[in-house]
């Protein structure tokens, strides 16, 4: 049953990652590469309608985590607590700007909203990279000082960072070189993503221009994703260990790899969905390794007073679980059905759709 | 400790004070737009399809207002209340999880459409993707009231080791008893707000005369709508979410009502006073004998509950504010229903349009329906106190136990911040769209 949940749990977070990856790419692109006034509204005309579903994903996957696994809930957000407030604040402003900046038709005004847009998505894009790394490194469950636990055995607080941004110290912070490394490796796949998105929904003067950035930053992404490799094994050295057992388990490694490096072939696509296909790949592989080589911890523990937080330990009761199964099916499969419309209707090219023009 | 405990509590007020201002002006107006879009779809009158698309554009900036608010409430069951979270997720996480999956999918991915996708769409289509956000809405706040319901009267429970609450009976949480009285009176609430607000552009519209033809379909609607709404959150609603404080919450019910002692012979009905809690008396008390107890039990003489029977460790923790509540609450809705009535009665007489007095009066009535609203939220809120889960579990078990209070305030003092430059940005742009008025949607349509 557990189980059951966090393979739901994953694919949801896994989407979310996808869609408001884009979103968040788009952003990026929006700040460094957009240059005239039509190619920005080419941006934020190739994300208009979807944003904000796009967010329901993260909101969604929040209730399942709150419904499915409540200790972890607790536990990791009062943990994460200062990150996770910084992420709302962001994401608010965020949504804001992109609602706001059509509004009044002001030189002063578009200009502040364009810049917050764009810097909004390149920070959430570090920090949820970042705690992608947090939840690799493992947190001080319990808050042991001394060997002795000062909290229960599944709190504890994290600050956003300690004097020598070292993972392996015993206070750790939010942001250490590995989390901020990750958080590095999150930003380029992203904005390679929304590049690759706004080519996609899009047939602006901005997509030749971008497909040259794609192809520099791929390689840039080539040489943080084998250093990152690298170090995650100091980090973490009993990351292979899923892998050494389950073999099958090598198909997410091997999909991040066809994506990274079918990317390199931008330059010869003839389908603009290519592309996005491939990044798409790289992010569902290298998210799926991820989590591969945790399972079934969902939140390790860096002390050896108190065991990680697991599937097992933190889940709710079975009644509870299994009743949710029903429910969720039927909102799974309108869920789907949405989505089919919504595609349908904003199929193809998006430059006309008048996006912030109220 | 006592320092954490408040400003996380002030914290959530706060942000969900905030929060609710935008879903109660939302939820009710989906339905006043999918009724104008019918309106069209019947009448081919186009200035109807103006309007459904004129309050559209309201609707999205309130909307995304709602969302991006929204987001922090769920997000802080987490970081302010990790303890309640961990003990009760099993149970509340169903119903908010619900949320997620059955109305903010169906919302976002139909507003879109809503938004966007008249001419993709055709008439019919568009109307049906209006109604489909509507639903959602109404669906969201649903999902909301049951969470809240099973605080204020939990069902289908048991407690396990640790003190964890598990789920035992999902369809209980459905059958609360506290939950359908509570649901109806809740969104009579937002639809009152929803109409005074169409009402007000209407009268502002006809008093500046401009925009004059949708002044007239803006305050005639809103009338009608009101005058619904503002009787239906009286009786029977409002009747029976308080039965059910009476019933369930008889401590809670004697302090929104103000009963220190209890009344031989009948309990008075309090229209004003201010509570004495040194003295365990109202002053200034101006009240109408034996009718609370003939609105509650239907006898002159039922004998009410004074606060005085039970013991102070389950009174309310802040019995003023929860008087004050009920009554702003009560009292404005009571004058609602009144200035309601009477424009309808002028509406029917032909004559509505006409009299500037009663026009400026809806104009001016804008922001009171926030108010009984949000007052409405404190009764429940702070009548159950000092429990998180009635009777179960308090308030001081339930929060974060590592979030230190220079932390909790940090961030409280960011929400206000943030949340004072949405507010204005949000004003700035509402009354700009305003003064535009439907009529820049035909010129944009030419």
């Amino acid at each position: 049953m557990e189980i059951f949940w966090f393979v739901v749990l994953m694919i949801m977070l896994g989407i979310y990652v996808i869609l408001d990856g884009y979103d968040f790419g788009a952003g990026i692109v929006h700040l460094f590469f957009a240059k005239t006034e039509e190619e920005k509204k080419a941006v934020t005309n190739s994300i208009g309608p979807f944003w904000d579903a796009n967010e329901v994903w993260l909101i969604a996957s929040g209730g399942v985590l709150f419904f499915a696994f409540p200790t972890l809930y607790a536990s990791a957000f009062s943990g994460f607590y200062l990150p996770l407030m910084l992420v709302l604040w962001l994401l608010i402003f965020r949504a804001i700007s992109l609602e706001l900046r059509g509004q009044v038709h002001n030189r002063m005004w578009e200009l502040m909203w364009d810049k917050l847009f764009g810097l909004a998505s390149l920070l959430l894009a570090l920090f949820f990279g970042a705690a992608l790394g947090n939840v690799v490194r493992g947190v001080n469950l319990g808050m042991v000082e001394n060997g002795v636990s000062t909290q229960e055995a599944h709190y504890f607080f994290l600050a956003l960072w300690n004097p020598t941004f070292d993972p392996l110290a015993e206070h750790q912070g939010i942001i250490d070189w590995f989390t901020l490394l990750l958080g590095l490796v999150a930003v380029v796949t992203l904005t390679i993503h929304g590049a690759n998105w706004i080519i996609l929904k899009t047939s602006s003067t901005l997509n030749m221009r971008l497909k040259t950035v794609i192809f520099k930053l791929n390689f840039v992404l080539l040489f943080l994703v084998i250093l990152s490799a690298y170090v995650w094994h100091d980090v973490k050295p009993i990351s292979l260990h899923n892998f050494e057992t389950y073999y099958w388990l090598w198909i997410f490694p091997i999909i991040a790899t066809v994506g990274l490096f079918g990317q390199f072939r931008i330059k010869k696509f003839t389908k603009d969905l290519s592309g996005f296909i491939y990044s798409s790949l790289f992010i569902f592989g290298s998210f799926g390794s991820t989590i591969a080589s945790m399972f079934p911890i969902l939140l390790p523990s860096t002390n050896a007073v108190n065991p990680s937080l697991t599937i097992q330990n933190v889940a709710a009761h079975e009644y509870g679980l299994s009743v949710g199964i029903g429910w969720f099916s039927v909102a799974a499969v309108l869920v789907i059905v949405y989505f089919i419309i919504q595609f349908k209707v904003f199929k193809g090219k998006l430059d006309d759709v008048g996006y912030g023009d109220h | 400790m006592e320092d954490m405990i408040l400003y996380n509590r002030l914290q959530f007020a706060f942000t969900i004070t905030f929060h609710y201002l935008f879903p109660q002006l939302t939820m009710g107006l989906s339905l006043m737009i999918v009724y104008f879009k019918w309106k069209f779809l019947r009448t081919k009158i186009d200035d109807y399809n103006h309007a459904a698309k004129f309050w559209m554009k309201i609707f999205a900036l309130n909307f995304t207002m709602g969302v991006v608010t929204g987001i922090p409430m769920e997000f802080q069951f987490g970081t302010n209340w990790a303890k309640f979270s961990e003990l009760t997720g099993g149970i509340i996480g169903q119903t908010l999880a619900m949320e997620g999956m059955f109305s903010f999918f169906l919302e976002s991915s139909f507003l879109g459409m809503f938004l966007f996708g008249e001419k993709l769409l055709g008439h019919k289509l568009h109307f049906l993707s209006g109604l489909m956000v509507f639903i959602g809405s109404w669906a969201s706040g649903f999902l909301i009231i049951a969470t809240h319901s099973w605080m204020q009267y939990p069902v289908g429970y048991e407690i396990v080791e640790n003190g964890k609450f598990v789920l035992n009976n999902f369809t209980a949480l459905f059958n609360n008893p506290w939950l359908w009285p509570s649901y109806l009176h809740n969104q009579a609430g937002s639809l009152i707000t929803s109409s005074f607000f169409v009402a007000a552009v209407g009268a502002f519209y006809l008093l500046s005369n401009k925009h004059s033809r949708f002044g007239k379909i803006f305050v005639k609607t809103g009338v009608i709508f009101g005058v619904i709404s503002s009787i239906v959150v009286a009786f029977p609603t409002g009747d029976m979410a308080a039965k059910n404080v009476v019933k369930y919450q008889p401590v809670t019910f004697a302090a929104m009502e103000g009963i220190f002692k209890t009344e031989k012979g009948g309990s008075e009905i309090v229209l004003i006073g201010q509570p004495d809690m040194q003295n365990k008396k109202l002053d200034n008390k101006i009240a109408v004998p034996n009718v609370l107890s003939f609105l509650t039990y239907q006898r002159w003489d039922a004998e009410i509950k004074g606060l005085n029977e039970f013991d102070e460790s389950i009174h309310p923790t802040n019995i003023p504010g929860l008087y004050y509540g009920y009554h702003i609450m009560a009292g404005l809705g009571t004058i609602f229903i009144a200035i309601m009535l009477t424009a309808t009665f002028l509406l029917w007489k032909n004559r509505l349009f006409q009299t500037k007095w009663l026009l400026w009066i809806l104009m001016f009535m804008i922001p009171f329906p926030y108010i009984a609203n949000t007052a409405g939220w404190y009764t429940a809120e702070l009548g159950r106190q000092p429990w998180l889960v009635y009777n179960l579990m308090r308030m001081v078990d339930g929060v974060s136990p590592t979030v230190s209070s220079g932390n909790a305030l940090f961030t409280l003092l960011g929400f206000v911040g943030l949340y004072i430059l949405l507010g204005l940005l949000f004003l700035m742009l509402v009354l700009k769209t305003i003064r535009k008025g439907p009529e820049s949607q035909i010129a944009l349509n030419n």
